[in-house]
């Protein structure tokens, strides 16, 4: 937890002035340099028991995740069921993080997963897109607060963030956390969506991320997996920076979940290096580094086995989603 | 004077031309043992790669209907005659065969892209069947294309081997990752730029230079593979039992013959499978 108040980080009391004159007194994102070290860090060949353990790491890291129109409550009952059984040909296969779904889906993740580890994830606030009265979202996280979900992935408003209405993102983002308080006083788990894709530029991101933090997010994510750029190695790294940059000022220790377009293990291991050196190793860990993913399990158990056979594997050996 | 211009030729992995992801090539001479051109030397991470490329395009292929499948075949007959000349002074190089006999190989590839394609409207018509049955119900045999197809090419044939291989496993749906022959590989290397410009659709047709007996195993034990033609293979036995853990389809080599103007029916259903289905019928 951390020991100083938003208003000591600031400067100053909260308004919208001086909200925007601590986000615009961050550098500037060196975007060219940005970009080389990500690309670098990509061409690490990661082998053998480093592979090994990285595969095992990126499933303990795994939000698998359903967000669709037609989810039903035995397709979440079947991804849940997944996730306790990853590989029912190997057994030492690690379980998922958690099950990200939609509010309304918690009731039947829930009944499933019991109190097996594996968490629920429910996405709320006018998921994808934010647009809604505040009032709306606090009921649509309460909702599912109450349903039972151990973590809410909330959206940012990115209209008023664009808008430079700073304030706003920011009582918005205190007040759902707020709706995360359950009966007995604990909170769920907040992740806050910046949906990067939205933001425009790597500065746009930085200012998010720390407004984010500001408000209180326990994770800071970068897409819903909804618009057309979604979570990308350099943004990854930006945010990584970011929570790095803030555990040295306030000793408080925040997550970073890149979601959408993590489809394979060769990316997930890519992300993984990105996490150790900027980061560190603190953050390889489930509560601190999450990817939010659903194809990527599968992938990633076909690895799995073609480290244990010595044969390419395929998908007709793993399960169909 | 000018310079020659010294090629260093690429795989073709999913409509795309990629360098071997390992970043090998090896010298290919020709028969007087004068430098030819450098050509791409695949790795097991490359035959990985084109199985992926080849299942993405597996179902598309299958789906499209037999009259495009015999069109486009048509058309890389017709693109392969547009670059006859390329073909007889590639396989005249590597060989050192006079022209009567380049052109003739030139020809029976030809002529077999086109007999290939004639078939693939025919094939259910020839080799279905309705059959009879105790009972009020159409039963009706069609036969389906296996899936992946992998293929050792014959190491002894410059071109005509190579289409005689290729045709009967894509004419009918399936899609394949070959391994050309070792020696030979350069009109391999020239049909995969008829492949790309003769709306065949990526990932078809995967195209690997390179080791059969290096490639062969990581092919034969893959589980996403469905068959594999031994036909070129270096030790058939061992990747036979190899394919046999997964149940893949499996064709020995000297099971059909290669060197013609045309192939068999027999070498296109060695590539599918019988599907049966049972169909209600009023009184």
């Amino acid at each position: 937890m951390r020991s100083i108040s938003p208003e000591a980080i600031v400067g100053s009391r909260i308004t919208n002035q001086s909200l925007r004159r601590w986000l615009h007194s961050l550098p500037g994102v060196d975007k060219v340099g940005l970009e080389a070290r990500a690309a670098s860090l990509g061409t690490r060949s990661i082998k053998t028991a480093s592979k090994a353990w990285a595969l095992d790491a990126a499933i303990k890291m795994m939000d698998l995740t359903t967000l669709e129109g037609m989810d039903t409550p035995e397709r979440v009952k079947s991804l849940c069921l997944k996730a306790l059984t990853p590989d029912p040909t190997d057994l030492s296969t690690p379980r998922p993080a958690a099950i990200c779904v939609y509010g309304d889906m918690v009731k039947y993740a829930k009944a499933t997963l019991k109190d097996s580890g594996v968490y629920v994830a429910a996405v709320a606030t006018a998921f994808p897109s934010g647009r809604a009265s505040l009032r709306v979202k606090l009921e649509d996280t309460k909702d599912a607060v109450r349903a039972g979900a151990d973590e809410i992935d909330m959206v940012i408003d990115r209209g008023a963030f664009l808008a430079g209405e700073y304030l706003e993102v920011y009582k918005q983002i205190v007040a759902v956390k707020e709706a995360c308080k359950r009966n007995d006083g604990s909170y769920a788990h907040l992740k806050v969506i910046l949906e990067t894709g939205e933001l425009q530029t790597y500065d746009n991101i930085r200012r998010a991320s720390y407004l984010a933090m500001l408000a209180g997010g326990d994770f800071i994510k970068t897409s819903t997996g909804k618009v057309t750029v979604n979570a990308t190695i350099p943004i990854t790294m930006l945010m990584l920076q970011a929570v790095r940059d803030w555990y040295e000022e306030t000793g408080e220790l925040i997550g970073v979940k890149p979601a959408g377009g993590i489809r394979t293990a060769k990316d997930a291991i890519k992300y993984l290096v990105v996490v150790r050196e900027t980061a560190g190793e603190t953050w390889l860990n489930p509560d601190l580094f999450r990817f939010g993913a659903s194809s990527l399990l599968n992938d990633v158990l076909m690895q799995r086995q073609k480290l244990k056979t010595g044969h390419y594997s395929g998908p007709d050996y793993v399960t169909v989603d | 004077m000018r310079l020659d211009v010294r090629k260093t030729y690429k795989l073709f992995i999913g409509g795309k031309f990629p360098r071997s992801e390992s970043g090998r090539t090896y010298e290919l001479n020709d028969h007087q043992g004068k430098f030819l051109a450098n050509v791409a030397q695949a790795s097991r991470k490359d035959a990985r790669d084109a199985v992926v490329a080849a299942r993405a395009a597996q179902s598309g292929w299958a789906s499209a209907s037999a009259y495009n499948r015999g069109q486009i075949l048509y058309r890389i007959a017709e693109m392969l005659e547009a670059r006859r000349e390329q073909f007889v002074a590639e396989i005249r190089a590597m060989t050192g065969v006079s022209s009567s006999k380049a052109n003739a190989e030139v020809d029976a590839a030809i002529d077999s892209w086109v007999w290939h394609a004639g078939w693939s409207d025919k094939i259910d018509s020839v080799a279905g069947s309705m059959n009879p049955v105790a009972g009020p119900y159409f039963n009706i045999s069609t036969n389906q294309p296996t899936g992946v197809v992998a293929i050792l090419a014959p190491q002894d044939s410059a071109l005509v081997g190579l289409v005689n291989s290729i045709a009967p496993a894509i004419v009918s749906g399936n899609t394949v990752v070959v391994v050309a022959s070792e020696g030979l590989p350069l009109s391999a290397i020239t049909l995969t730029e008829v492949l790309a410009t003769s709306d065949l659709p990526g990932g078809v047709v995967n195209m690997l230079t390179g080791s059969a007996k290096e490639i062969g195993p990581w092919l034969a034990s893959h589980q996403d593979v469905n068959a594999i033609d031994l036909e070129g293979a270096h030790s058939p036995v061992e990747l036979e039992i190899s394919a046999a853990e997964t149940i893949k389809r499996v064709i020995r080599a000297n099971s059909f013959s290669r060197g013609d103007s045309r192939g068999s029916l027999q070498h296109i259903l060695a590539l599918m499978e019988v599907k049966t289905v049972w169909h209600p019928k009023g009184h």
